[in-house]
């Protein structure tokens, strides 16, 4: 069954990447006509589109534009996979309700999950993208699922992460975290106390199989780390922060006097997201967030042409700025360092 | 002498040196430590728990059991060499400091289950569970429905929940009816195992002793009722009389605060789906699709709205209407709903936008209310061909932008005044026409009044929507308007935003045309 899973994911790539829903729902339509499971289609094929729209999308040989149009035709592929399949009947399984945490706008993993479980045999309840906590536990307690899962896949959202996860299980319903803010190996959805965690739709889609998880009845002590006096200053002033790091840098570096006014505020977009993540490595306690976010960006930004003194840079302006800090001054030193 | 006294009072003494052997003991004492006793080591004439309380080593915890009662040590610190223990019967309290602990234990567990969960089904199940574990060997939970149905839940001790939906006599089970009503308060009535009907006994012991039905009083309302079912003949004792009333207490005002939350979801929702943003019909030769989003992270509608009429006017022409009206939330929903009506009632005028908004502004103007005025943009189109052909129209509302295939965002003018203040108003109603592939954008102005950005302070503004409206040349409509409203939503982070509505209306490419 796997022959010619490679052939369809390179004809899907070119019609979502083309923007042509029609080809890209077409071909879809083609396999499962082929005989291709619905699942291998949808966590062989269509997921691994969806992966490598990302990938091309941070080494730059996409742009923004394309990225989003070839989403939006993979989800579109997505739902219309969903409308194929949905056979109320077989819905045996339980029920499941799976959504983003809010602020989180990368849905295709939940909607990808929500799909699997639909095929496996569960009733979804699936909110989309950006779900505010409220909305979330006001249809938990409407529909009483056996589980929520809740995806989100930038860091910076942990901190909203964890309110939803809290506020689901104080609704008394259990909660399995997913996707790429948690963690390589999930470590932040076990600190932010989900009751359980899955890398991936289809591995999600196993551990709710493997049976029910506990309804927790009582609720948990915090964890010490969370929410400190370091991560809500930094909250507070995080506006302030931004510009003066901003103009920090224009004196530091000779080659921003040049920029227009566009490339001042898609360098402060820069910095901004530099400190939501210096947050939300505060938030968690874990160093390594930030540094590999760093990483990341580093790579990210010489991709597009921006001058590789610019972090560092950047990284030296906001040490000056937060000395009351020592755990922020930490991971910052520490981020500067695994630079070279 | 002090010993005779000692020797018939009525509690049990021993007298022990501080080494440890026991010097006197008195009758009751020889009695209930049978054996020899004076002389002995205290370990070995008398339990450990006492012994180990006369060394210190017992902590505060000076009182256990001997034979099969509980005891509890007084120690008297008679002379510098010795300890006089006197020791008191205390079974009956132990037993019911116990009995209290487990009590409050089962209330603990029923506050953790009950009250996590507004679910109507999920507190009659849990209410059925937590009464087969303490308080008889099966319970059923009976709520009356509409149509003279009952939902039932019932468990067994050990098992899990069953619910189901049945049509029952509730007076086949003598004291049920009276218990349903509620009100006034009845008290637990019991039925002899052979009064009870089949379907009340189905899952419980097999032999049955007692069933006791019970009202679920919940803040003023019936709650439904609660049925146990016993293995024992004997009634409640005094504390479970007392505990069955609390925990039915509990229960009832569970089930009647779920049962009030689903109610009011249900009265909301058939009142709100009149004020929820229409789904976008599918329509011949123009692609279209929408977005909105309200202000309150709890809310659903807001001030601001759309519609898609697929057929206005003579007939030839769609028309899409977004616009916002003064205010937020629920009030400014309930004046959309108003305007949304009266549009669509306008619906075969629609040809000339200039009269629609006439008549608009006449009806709003006569509510006499200041406060309610609207400002919104028409967007007539028909394909001619590949092609789209449109005619716009914007009452005080920004500018729809024009996405060409070239990059270029153009900005139509159709300026006028805006609906419900002015006796008399303005419109400009500017034509465009869509290649295949450009697409026209219709946004509120939650979308470029949206606050934040890296500083955190600063509007989302025309510019930057136009310039980053300049990278998305080409881009299906669902894509664009889904990434109008994000980095508009992006823009906001964690901050306060208005109500937001987005309608991008397309030129469909030819198919196999590449969009990008």
């Amino acid at each position: 069954m796997t022959d010619g899973v490679e052939e369809r994911v390179e004809a899907l790539w070119a019609a979502a990447t083309a923007g042509d829903e029609h080809a890209a729902t077409g071909l879809a339509m083609d396999a499962l006509d082929a005989g291709m499971p619905m699942e291998t289609l949808l966590l062989d094929v269509v997921a691994a589109v969806q992966s490598r729209i990302g990938h091309e999308w941070a080494a730059n040989h996409i742009s923004v534009a394309q990225e989003h149009t070839a989403t939006a035709v993979n989800e579109r592929v997505l739902a219309t996979l969903a409308h194929r399949s949905s056979r109320p009947a077989d819905q045996t399984m339980g029920r499941i309700m799976v959504a983003c945490i809010d602020g989180e706008w990368h849905a295709f993993p939940a909607r990808l999950l929500a799909e699997v479980l639909r095929v496996r045999g569960w009733q979804v309840d699936y909110l989309g993208a950006q779900v505010p906590t409220p909305h979330l536990v006001a249809h938990l307690h409407l529909t009483n699922p056996d589980a929520v899962a809740l995806s989100s896949s930038l860091a910076i959202r942990l901190p909203a992460a964890h309110a939803a996860i809290t506020a689901c299980q104080a609704a008394g319903t259990p909660v399995v975290a997913g996707g790429a803010a948690f963690g390589p190996d999930g470590r932040y959805a076990r600190l932010l106390g989900a009751d359980a965690w899955a890398p991936d739709a289809r591995a999600a889609a196993d551990l709710l199989a493997a049976g029910p998880l506990p309804r927790r009845t009582t609720s948990r002590d915090e964890p010490r780390q969370l929410a400190d006096r370091e991560y809500t200053e930094l909250t507070r002033s995080a506006g302030d922060l931004v510009r003066d790091i901003v103009a920090d840098l224009t004196r530091r570096m000779p080659q921003l006097a040049g920029y227009t006014e566009q490339q001042l505020g898609r360098t402060a977009e820069d910095v901004a997201y530099l400190v939501d993540f210096l947050r939300a490595a505060l938030y968690v306690d874990d160093p390594e967030l930030f540094s590999s976010f760093v990483g990341w960006m580093t790579s990210v930004l010489a991709a597009r042409g921006i001058p590789e003194s610019a972090v560092p840079a950047a990284l030296d302006a906001l040490a000056d700025r937060v000395t009351g800090y020592p755990r922020a001054l930490r991971m910052l030193a520490r981020a500067r360092a695994g630079l070279g | 002498m002090v010993g005779m006294v000692w020797e018939d009072a009525p509690y049990p003494m021993l007298a022990v040196s501080t080494t440890g052997t026991v010097e006197q003991a008195n009758k009751a004492a020889r009695l209930l430590l049978a054996g020899p006793v004076v002389g002995e080591r205290v370990e070995h004439a008398a339990p450990e728990w006492l012994s180990r309380a006369h060394f210190g080593c017992g902590g505060s915890e000076r009182y256990g059991e001997i034979g099969d009662r509980v005891y509890q040590a007084h120690a008297v610190y008679a002379a510098a060499d010795r300890v006089v223990w006197w020791l008191t019967d205390v079974s009956g309290r132990q037993h019911a400091v116990d009995s209290l602990r487990e009590w409050a234990a089962f209330l603990a567990e029923a506050s953790n289950e009950l009250l996590p969960s507004l679910n109507l089904d999920r507190c009659l199940a849990v209410t059925a569970c937590l009464a087969a574990r303490r308080l008889a060997d099966a319970a059923l939970v009976v709520l009356p429905r509409p149509g003279r149905r009952y939902a039932i839940a019932r468990c067994r001790r050990g098992g899990e929940a069953v619910r189901e939906d049945v049509s029952i006599d509730p007076g086949t089970l003598p004291g049920l009816a009276e218990a349903l009503q509620g009100f006034p308060p009845v008290p637990t009535r019991w039925v002899a195992p052979e009064e009870a009907p089949g379907w009340a006994l189905r899952d419980g012991p097999g032999e049955v002793g007692s069933v006791a039905v019970t009202a679920l009083p919940g803040h003023g309302l019936p709650a439904g009722a609660l049925v146990l079912v016993r293995g024992s003949r004997a009634r409640f004792s005094d504390d479970e009389r007392m505990f069955v009333r609390l925990f039915a207490l509990w229960a009832g005002s569970a089930i009647s605060v779920a049962r009030l939350y689903v109610e009011q979801t249900v009265i909301t929702e058939t009142l709100m789906s009149e004020l929820l943003p229409p789904p976008t019909p599918a329509l011949d030769g123009v692609e279209l699709a929408a977005r909105y989003r309200p202000a309150g992270p709890s809310e659903r509608v807001g001030g601001d709205f759309y519609d898609v009429y697929p057929v206005a006017g003579s007939g030839r022409e769609s028309l899409v209407v977004l616009g916002d009206v003064a205010g937020k939330g629920l009030e400014a929903a309930v004046l959309t709903g108003r305007i949304r009506n009266t549009l669509r009632a306008l619906l075969p005028l629609a040809d000339d936008h200039h009269r629609v908004l006439e008549l608009l502004n006449g009806v709003l103007v006569n509510d006499g209310d200041p406060a309610r005025y609207v400002t919104l943009v028409l967007a007539s189109f028909q394909h001619r061909g590949p092609r789209v052909a449109m005619r716009l129209t914007s009452a005080g509302h920004p500018a729809p932008l024009i996405m060409r295939n070239d990059g270029r965002v153009e900005a139509v003018p159709a300026v006028g005044t805006l609906i419900g203040v002015l006796d008399d108003i303005t419109s400009v109603t500017d034509s465009v026409v869509l290649e295949p592939g450009e697409t026209c954008l219709l946004y509120s102005d939650g979308i470029i009044e949206a606050r934040g950005g890296p500083l955190g302070d600063e509007f989302f503004g025309e510019e930057r929507l136009s310039e980053q409206l300049r990278q998305c040349a080409g881009m299906p409509p669902e894509a664009l308007a889904e990434r109008v409203q994000m980095l508009a939503s992006q823009w906001v982070g964690e901050g306060e935003h208005d109500d937001m509505a987005v309608v991008a209306i397309s030129a469909p490419r030819a198919a196999g045309e590449e969009r990008l």
